[in-house]
């Protein structure tokens, strides 16, 4: 988080994990700043821990706070609408189990909830049986074709299950349109418009392959994928849903759409670096210097122009690269 | 002689319960004691309660599909799997080739090596190995192969028949393709065949034969499961004399894969219906070999939407062309015909040299198995096992697809981290390569 003891001693602890149990695959669920945070040197924080984030996690899933909010004005417009129609189910809610507190705090318990069954969903086929196990490796495996690039888009769908029951195929298809719409995503970033790298599907509840791959077909044509990967759907199927729905779907996706992200996030932090506003609190620190802001400042830098490298390339029409030719016996 | 089968990682698992499954089935079902006993012995062993224990050991890198596989063998009532004949871990392979041969493999070599050990003492005569896994994933395709080398190494005079699931052309496993070239490149060094079912293929056969509206994995296991029974069901072969073979995977390698550089079988069978509709048709030998031969030649590898078009083009005109006017052409062929009337069914069609490679007569090409036992509910039933193209086109997409993204070296550095190298990776894309230059001039 952007405060000092999850972006500080959260990577240092990342950093010794790696030390201690190189083998074993990292996944770092990670809030990032939105844009009125209370901390003011949140940018400071968050480009300092992204260097440690990008060095020594096997994958990230950026979360922002805007987005959960966002989601959670969505259920409460569901819920207490004027919208004649089915109401929602509030103990079904990817939110349930916090309360809402009101007035100008933010309902963190909800926001988390959010979080949580994030975690949930990623760990489904770890916990449950299935008939395509997608476990916590095969995420980092699949989801990461370049070993810095491994910011993935999270998106969870239902976030409420409704207390009608509409055509079980139609909600099912529906599952899969919104796991990639905006509202959905825990954050703010366009997928669509911009380069799918890769794409994992972890399905849980009562869904079929033949579901599956249907969906997939169907969502292919808008969704651009690098030349290299136009196949790159990595897919789980778990058979347990979460509780109170039938079926349930998290999409995590490698996607250019965190350049973005991440240029806001640069832009803050140069504000504030420029007129070196704040930096003497962090460099009374033992041990720290101002060569480790440049260092993660340059960091970031490059960890954009990757993205930007890849984005670029989207445009140019691909060819299959010439095959190796293998001399034959006999000649032609 | 008895078969040891190794089922290896999730694929591995799930396809092989459902086969020993089928075939536990067929034996009881059938009427003849003769046939039952060869199918028992050949599979599974006696216990001293008389029940019957799957001669099979079971590897995977966690332990939640093996723990299935066990718990409905058992459900079953007829038969289940030896209670110390697994061995799992907690973690899996990741999808990693890699960790599966290089670190997972080596690292367990002892344990999966005597469980082996304890299956084949547990044989009175050993007919080889049949390890089952897929190819995409970790640790069918990793493990599996390095599995397959102990094996190789430990038991260098057995046969090795490898069952390969090779995946979904789109969306399972992203550097399935990797994994699947990999694999490959290994077994062809290792392996005497490999029998190929695909995922692509099994699941038009459910939705368009078996009138499947939503296929699950399951449907797809159980139609593998079928089409290797239908293989390798106790038959009577021209070296059996008048019993069942007691070396069915020998007598299959030496009528299919005479050739080293050419070791990839495909299964098709006739009929495939829903069992529902099973008691209502009536079958002849005739119809189904035509359909059957058409099937082959045209490389539809079902019984629905046959090109009847394609004719074997006339020796003259044969070209070098990757697949000439949709034509399949064949190394050799098996035939295995199970049920009613069997002596009288007539088999030329299958001898016509025309569907052949030049370089081998049709009458070494061509062998014929026959059992006069019904298989399943099939009154009559014809499995045909081909080293032919059928199998060209799916492997050159799967090269080309991986060479594409070699090509931008995307997901290397995952293999590089467990000691797969570029070299590994250019050494089996250039065997790959031969292997499909040379399925390509089959018809030359």
């Amino acid at each position: 988080t952007v405060c000092g003891t999850g972006s500080g001693l959260g990577t240092r602890v990342l950093s010794l994990l790696e030390e201690e149990f190189p083998d074993v695959c990292r996944i770092v669920t990670a809030v990032y700043p939105s844009a009125e945070d209370d901390v003011i040197t949140s940018p400071y924080n968050t480009v300092l821990a992204m260097q440690e984030l990008t060095e020594h996690a096997d994958c990230v899933l950026p979360v922002e706070n805007q987005s959960l909010l966002d989601i959670l004005n969505k259920i409460d417009a569901m819920s207490y609408g004027t919208k004649l129609g089915p109401g929602v189910k509030r103990n079904n809610c990817v939110t349930s189990g916090g309360s809402r507190l009101s007035g100008a705090q933010k309902p963190f318990d909800a926001m988390n909830n959010i979080v949580a069954n994030l975690l949930l969903n990623i760990t489904s086929s770890t916990r449950f049986e299935g008939s395509l196990n997608m476990d916590l490796n095969e995420i980092a495996m699949n989801l990461v074709p370049f070993p810095r690039l491994h910011y993935l888009v999270p998106s969870l769908t239902p976030l409420y299950s409704l207390a009608d029951v509409s055509i079980p195929t139609k909600r099912l298809d529906q599952m899969f349109s919104d796991a990639f719409s905006k509202d959905h995503q825990l954050i703010r970033a366009n997928l669509k418009h911009s380069l799918f790298l890769a794409s994992a599907l972890m399905v849980r509840g009562d869904v079929h392959m033949s579901d599956l791959r249907r969906n997939i077909e169907r969502l292919r044509s808008s969704l651009p994928f690098v030349s290299w990967n136009q196949e790159g759907w990595k897919t789980g199927l778990c058979s347990v849903p979460p509780v109170g729905h039938s079926h349930s779907m998290l999409a995590l996706s490698n996607n250019t759409c965190v350049k973005a992200t991440f240029m806001e996030l640069r832009d803050s932090f140069t504000k504030l670096y420029k007129k070196k506003a704040h930096l003497h609190h962090y460099l009374h620190v033992d041990g720290m210097e101002q060569s480790i802001f440049s260092e993660a400042l340059s960091s970031l830098t490059g960890l954009i122009e990757d993205y930007h490298h890849l984005d670029v390339s989207k445009s140019r029409l691909q060819r299959d690269t010439p095959r190796l030719r293998i001399a034959t016996g006999s000649s032609s | 002689m008895s078969v040891v089968t190794i089922q290896l990682g999730q694929c591995g698992n799930q396809v092989g319960q459902e086969l020993f499954d089928i075939i536990c089935n067929d034996a009881e079902q059938s009427q003849r004691k003769t046939y039952s006993t060869s199918c028992s012995a050949r599979f599974f062993r006696p216990t001293s309660k008389g029940d019957l224990v799957a001669r099979a050991v079971l590897v995977d890198m966690e332990p939640k599909v093996i723990n299935q596989s066990m718990n409905k063998a058992v459900k079953s009532g007829r038969w289940r799997y030896g209670e110390d004949s697994h061995f799992s871990q907690k973690q899996g392979s990741g999808n990693n080739w890699a960790n599966g041969y290089c670190v997972l493999g080596p690292r367990h070599k002892d344990a999966v090596e005597e469980l082996v050990r304890q299956e084949v003492e547990r044989c009175d005569a050993l007919a080889g190995f049949i390890p089952v896994m897929s190819v995409a994933g970790g640790t069918g395709s990793g493990v599996g192969t390095y599995v397959t080398q102990c094996l190789r190494d430990i038991y260098p005079t057995s046969f090795i028949l490898n069952h390969l699931t090779w995946p979904y052309g789109t969306g399972e496993v992203i550097v399935q393709n990797y994994n699947s070239v990999l694999t490959l490149a290994h077994l062809y060094q290792l392996s005497d065949a490999m029998l190929v079912h695909e995922n692509d293929t099994v699941h038009k056969i459910c939705s368009q034969l078996l009138n499947i509206k939503q296929i699950s994995f399951s449907d797809i296991n159980m139609v593998i499961a079928h089409q290797l029974g239908g293989v390798l069901q106790p038959a009577l072969t021209p070296d059996s004399y008048g019993v069942y073979s007691r070396n069915p995977l020998g007598e299959l390698v030496s009528a299919l894969a005479c050739h080293p550089e050419y070791k990839l079988l495909s299964v098709s069978t006739v009929p495939q219906m829903p069992s529902s509709s099973i008691a209502f048709s009536t079958f002849s030998w005739p119809a189904l070999l035509k359909h059957l031969r058409q099937m082959l030649i045209s490389n539809t590898r079902m019984e629905v939407g046959i090109d009847w078009q394609v004719r074997p083009p006339p020796i003259s005109e044969r070209t070098r062309s990757l697949t000439q006017g949709g034509f399949n052409t064949s190394l050799a062929n098996l035939l295995i015909l199970r049920g009613k009337d069997v002596y009288s069914a007539e088999t030329g069609g299958f001898e016509d040299p025309a569907i052949y490679t030049p370089w081998l007569r049709s009458e070494e090409a061509f062998s014929l198995w026959k059992s006069p036992v019904s298989f399943d509910k099939y009154e009559k039933f014809a499995t045909l096992v081909s080293n032919s193209q059928a199998l060209l086109r799916p492997l050159d997409d799967m090269v080309r697809k991986a060479w594409n993204m070699f090509a931008s070296r995307a997901y290397i550095h995952q293999y590089i981290k467990y000691n797969i190298s570029e070299e590994d990776f250019l050494d089996s894309f250039t065997s790959l390569e031969q292997v499909i230059s040379s399925y390509g001039q089959l018809q030359c």
